[in-house]
């Protein structure tokens, strides 16, 4: 079913717009806003609070359009996670649309189930692993410096494609309809208008075909934060990216107590590799 | 084992002398490890112990992986996601085993280029070379298929791409490729298949290595002068080379436990730095990604593939005088598997006497360019196949062939080598300021 939709989608762009692989491949440039994440860095950890708030805004806004397959319901009471109590994910799942029985019947969801997933006209892609498959910056599209040195990477391009939206560049004709110029999306078409005698765009970003989903104020947190527009797209970055990587916090520990016993580990391996070479070497032992 | 002389396990009690005289398997484990090792080996021998460790790492990761991976084109994907999120430990599991890969292939590259550097190719351990070759080939088939097995963008395209080089072979091409794929295009029956392979290969690797192993035990270890341990008594040979339990097991552990630091901190903090993003992507037929890029470690050979196009003169030239049947895809595929041929044949390439490079003025600049060339030639390869990068490329690959094909052979004509130790010994003592032994 996705598959047919971005067939659908890139046949009708294609009408309006220059192709989006083409354009991709012709040196599209982006503009990208580095956010600083409670969950960067070796000991970072993911904020309790946001994932509830980035839950929220999934599941008031983002959900109509966008699924969440591979994350299982369940998961949204683990510990590091939105760690949310068992009944509140219990009347959560059940809240969520029904799933038809092999019989043709239908159930409501229980919280073993997964996420549904959306298919189907103006529906987008899943989001399950979106914040790690597009990690960008990276590989192709740089050498994945920036991600290294300064934690950019998907998240940051949910944040950035939530809040770039702009109007559109001066070289775009009238009448674009269903396309939103976003400074931020890589994989977009771009009118011939915007465009050198090489085909490279001239502006950054390209045409989305999601319209700005996000505005202030458009949930109410029960926390009391304001729900501004910068607000709530970091929200849901945050939410995302624990979607697609929910062992972040357990893996950064097992990294962390490995590391810290191969240095012991390697610190008791040099002085016993010392002490055994000493003599070979013609020093004195001296531990 | 070794020609070089010294003790072998004596079996003393009743049941010691019962077992070794149905089965010498304790002879045999003692001999492996007090085998005589030239005392002077720096720290770039220590990455056949890294290697070994990445191979067992692979094989415990890789069957417990396998027991919660589904090959089936509409599971494999989910599987995967199943094992990060469901399977207990099992995003540990994963990034290990995905990055042990990259550990296998980062030490793999130093272990040959110290292997070129030292003549440890050299007569007479050119066995060991080539069955070493032999392995490397299985690491990147292996790596290879296991890389399809996620089933993400990156799988499905890199399988396409890189099963498309046999297509290209004159004639024989598409029946080949047909038969690799299980049918007409990458699907359900190439993913089980590679299942197989992969589980499978990694198990001719582990009885490769024993080779490996066995082939240099019976010639000695190479070392940084290249010349070889005395072997004329044992009280010689034990000036020269001492046991490899505890001396080189203790230091290598040291070294493995550095390493393994590194590796621990990519894989708990960074573990898809070196992945590709686009392979988070369900693998979809129909949506080709805008640069198909092999994993870092294929990168050189990758490039070296795309270097030859249509317009190059060799490719011209081998078009002209096979009346066609070269074509440019097909002279890429003959100059990427050359490139690692060229790499096999070192040992009858390399015409100097010495074997060290220590002891080369000249070669030593033509290595250091050698191993800046695998370098660029790894940019190279991830970079979209247009100019600049094209034309490095080119050269990049030329040198790669004339280093070993023209600069290897003529270098052991020109070039005069500057004087060799006499022993490992006096090599060893100077180094360390060692006083001489009083009895010389
Ligand atoms: C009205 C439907 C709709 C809503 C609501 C919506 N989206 Fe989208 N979204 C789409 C469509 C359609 C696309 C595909 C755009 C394209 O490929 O041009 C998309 C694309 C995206 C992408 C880019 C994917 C890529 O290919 O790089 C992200 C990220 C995204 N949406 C996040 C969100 C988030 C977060 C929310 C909630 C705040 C949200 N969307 C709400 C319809 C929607």
């Amino acid at each position: 079913m996705t598959m047919m939709r971005k067939i659908a989608l890139s046949a009708t762009s294609a009408l309006v717009l220059a192709s989006g692989a083409a354009m991709a491949a012709t040196g599209a440039h982006v503009e990208f806003t580095d956010k600083a994440f409670a969950h960067e860095g070796p000991f970072g950890k993911f904020d309790q609070m946001q994932l509830q708030r980035g839950l929220q805004v999934f599941t008031e806004i983002c959900s109509s359009c966008h699924g969440l397959k591979y994350v299982p319901i369940r998961t949204l009471a683990d510990p590091n996670g939105p760690q949310l109590p068992a009944d509140q994910v219990r009347a959560y799942a059940a809240g969520l649309d029904a799933v038809p029985l092999a019989d043709g019947e239908e159930r409501a969801r229980e919280w073993t189930d997964h996420f549904p997933s959306r298919a189907g006209d103006g529906m987008g892609p899943d989001l399950s692993l979106m914040a790690k498959a597009r990690a960008g910056f990276h590989g192709p599209y740089g050498t994945g410096m920036s991600q290294l040195f300064n934690g950019m990477g998907g998240p940051e391009y949910i944040y950035s494609i939530l809040t770039h939206f702009e109007d559109n560049p001066a070289c775009a004709p009238e009448g674009i309809d269903g396309y939103y110029y976003n400074s931020a999306f890589p994989n977009g078409g771009v009118p011939d208008s915007c465009k050198d005698e090489h085909g490279i765009s001239t502006v950054p970003g390209s045409w989305i075909a999601m319209a700005p989903p996000l505005m202030d104020d458009m949930v109410t947190y029960a926390d009391g934060t304001p729900a501004t527009l910068d607000q709530l797209a970091e929200d849901a970055a945050s939410f995302l990216y624990w979607a697609a990587e929910p062992k972040l916090m357990a893996r950064k520990q097992a990294g962390f107590i490995a590391v810290t016993f191969l240095v012991v580990l390697s610190a008791l391996l040099f002085l016993t590799n010392k002490k055994l070479w000493a003599g070979v070497k013609g020093k004195k032992v001296t531990i | 084992m070794s020609g070089i002389p010294h003790d072998h396990y004596e079996p003393k009690t009743g049941a010691e002398k019962w077992l070794n005289n149905r089965l010498p398997i304790i002879g045999l484990v003692y001999d492996t490890l007090m085998i005589p090792t030239p005392k002077n080996l720096n720290w770039m021998w220590i990455w056949g112990i890294v290697l070994a460790f990445c191979l067992v790492l692979q094989i415990i990761t890789g069957v417990v992986l396998a027991m919660h991976y589904t090959p089936h084109v509409d599971l494999a994907f989910a599987s995967v996601e199943h094992i990060m999120r469901d399977v207990n430990g099992g995003h540990m599991l994963r990034y290990l085993h995905a990055n042990g890969a990259s550990l296998f292939f980062f030490a793999v590259y130093l272990h040959i280029f110290r292997g070129l550097y030292y003549g440890s190719h050299k007569a007479p351990r050119e066995v060991t070379w080539i069955i070493g070759m032999l392995i490397y080939l299985c690491m990147m088939g292996t790596a290879f298929m296991g890389y399809v097995l996620p089933w993400g963008q990156m799988s499905f395209w890199g399988a396409t791409v890189i099963t498309g080089l046999f297509g290209a072979i004159p004639g024989i091409g598409e029946p080949i490729q047909t038969w690799l794929l299980g049918g007409p295009a990458v699907d359900n029956a190439t993913l089980n298949r590679f299942f197989s392979l992969h589980y499978l290969l990694p198990f001719v690797i582990a009885a490769l290595v024993i080779v490996h192993v066995w082939a240099f035990h019976s010639t000695g270890n190479n070392n940084p002068t290249g010349v070889e341990v005395r072997r004329g008594s044992k009280e010689e040979a034990n000036r020269d080379a001492l046991p490899f339990w505890p001396y080189f097991v203790i230091k290598d552990l040291f070294a493995l436990a550095v390493v393994l630091v590194v590796f621990f901190a990519v894989v708990g903090f960074m573990p898809n730095y070196l992945g590709h993003p686009d392979n988070y992507i369900e693998a979809n037929p129909l949506a080709t990604p805008a640069h198909i890029v092999p994993e870092w470690y294929f990168l050189p050979f990758y490039a070296i593939l795309r270097a030859f196009t249509a317009d190059v003169w060799v490719v011209i030239a081998a078009n002209w005088l096979t009346f066609g049947i070269v074509d440019a895809k097909f002279f890429g595929v003959l100059a990427m598997f050359g490139a690692i041929l060229v790499m096999a044949l070192a040992p009858w390439l390399d015409t100097s006497s010495v074997r060290s490079g220590r002891y080369r003025p000249m070669f030593r600049w033509w290595f250091a360019l050698l191993v800046i060339d695998f370098v660029l030639l790894m940019w190279c390869g991830a970079m979209p196949a247009e100019e600049p990068y094209a034309t490095i490329s080119l050269i990049a690959s030329a040198y790669w062939f004339a280093y070993f094909l023209i600069i290897l052979p003529l270098l052991g004509v020109i070039e005069k080598p500057t004087p060799l130790p006499a022993t490992i010994e006096e090599d060893f003592n100077a180094h360390y300021g060692v006083k001489t032994h009083p009895a010389e």
